[in-house]
């Protein structure tokens, strides 16, 4: 039984790369569809992070970032984080509505709604993908949208897993669209206990 | 200088270092400061209680509102401050995503249990800018005293 992240081996590893992989893969197809537009990921990361260094992985603590957090319910729990930069909520929004500059910190509800339904897209399909790689049910809740420093944002998944631990689990990659490298960085970071049941359903020793 | 205080991290300086910890969410920093001697501690915390956690997770004592706050407070007595001239000021709690989602509400609880801290200390709260739904960065000049936030909504405000 694992008890925390430090016990992962490096098969355990692989294996949550591959979940990454096939979990993104379907997450940026699902994004593609959506704005019509041609998305490249990179090769996901594992990443077992202190707290400090959750949020030095994605830039300062003071860089301004929008971020849809989508909760994960069922046989797996933790969460997802999506977070965009100006650049790439930029390009999305302009998909949407039309050629216009945009502030993150000024986003109307249109925008808002826009980003947040990316968000859940991505995540809902991300989520599936794991779920039909495994058996196992899970699900995710309504998404909700933040724009702000991002060590602010940072501090609600370090809070959570701060309860049960000193570090966290991140399953992240980059994004690109139209062949232009444009950050945006989703975050798999699931509970201790849910990789129990991952390992399990895929047969590989916990 | 600048003297950076991470997450689950405290320090303590006098003048003219400062002591600046970097966008708050709803973790809480703390500044405790003796205005005569001129020493300063700014902590910044994740989480209320250390009580609820396991023992290998308790270990780190500077995430925890219940055990950072005295330890902090007594390494300034170490220092030199005087009990009776300690006061403080903090900042941060908030719920970044919306509420209906933050089912912890953790902000206010790491709010309620640093003034439960404090409290128990004797330590009086002189000023505070906490809760709401924006990131915060904590400057604190032992100099005078001051605390200045700095946010994406509102800009630098000094409390």
């Amino acid at each position: 039984m694992l008890e925390k992240y430090e016990d992962l081996n490096e098969m355990h590893l692989d294996v949550l790369k591959e979940i990454g992989n096939i979990g993104s893969g379907n997450a940026s197809t699902a994004l593609s569809a959506m704005i019509g537009r041609e998305i490249a990921i990179h090769m996901p990361s594992i990443k077992i992070l202190g707290f400090q260094e959750a949020i030095e992985n994605n830039g300062s603590p003071e860089d301004v970032v929008a971020a849809v957090l989508v909760r994960l319910k069922g046989e797996v729990s933790g969460m997802i984080l999506l977070l965009v930069e100006h650049e790439f909520a930029e390009h999305v929004l302009n998909v949407f509505f039309g050629e216009q500059e945009i502030d993150l910190l000024q986003l109307n509800d249109n925008d808002i709604s826009a980003l947040t339904e990316v968000g859940n897209i991505m995540g809902s399909s991300y989520v599936s993908a794991i779920a039909q790689l495994t058996g196992l049910e899970i699900g995710v809740e309504t998404p909700s949208f933040a724009a702000d420093m991002l060590g602010a944002i940072m501090s609600v998944p370090v809070i959570e897993f701060g309860a049960v631990g000193d570090k966290l689990l991140c399953i992240d990659k980059t994004i690109e669209i139209d062949g232009i490298r444009m950050k945006s960085n989703m975050m798999l970071i699931p509970t201790v206990d849910s990789l129990s049941n991952l390992f399990g359903k895929l047969g590989v020793d916990a | 200088m600048n003297i950076s205080v991470g997450i689950s991290d405290w320090k303590i300086s006098k003048p003219p270092d400062v002591l600046v910890t970097y966008a708050l969410g709803s973790c809480v920093g703390i500044c405790l400061y003796d205005k005569t001697k001129l020493i300063g501690g700014l902590s910044h915390i994740m989480l209320p209680d250390s009580k609820n956690c396991g023992d290998g997770l308790a270990t780190n004592r500077m995430k925890f509102a219940d055990t950072a706050i005295p330890d902090m407070f007594g390494k300034m007595l170490s220092m030199g401050a005087l009990r009776a001239n300690v006061t403080a000021k903090i900042a941060g709690g908030a719920v970044m995503f919306n509420v209906a989602t933050d089912r912890f509400n953790i902000g206010e609880r790491n709010v309620a249990a640093v003034k439960a801290a404090l409290g128990a200390l004797g330590i009086r709260v002189i000023a505070q800018d906490v809760g709401l739904n924006y990131g915060r960065t904590v400057f604190f000049y032992p100099e005078s005293g001051a605390v200045k936030i700095k946010s994406t909504t509102k800009g630098e405000v000094g409390i």
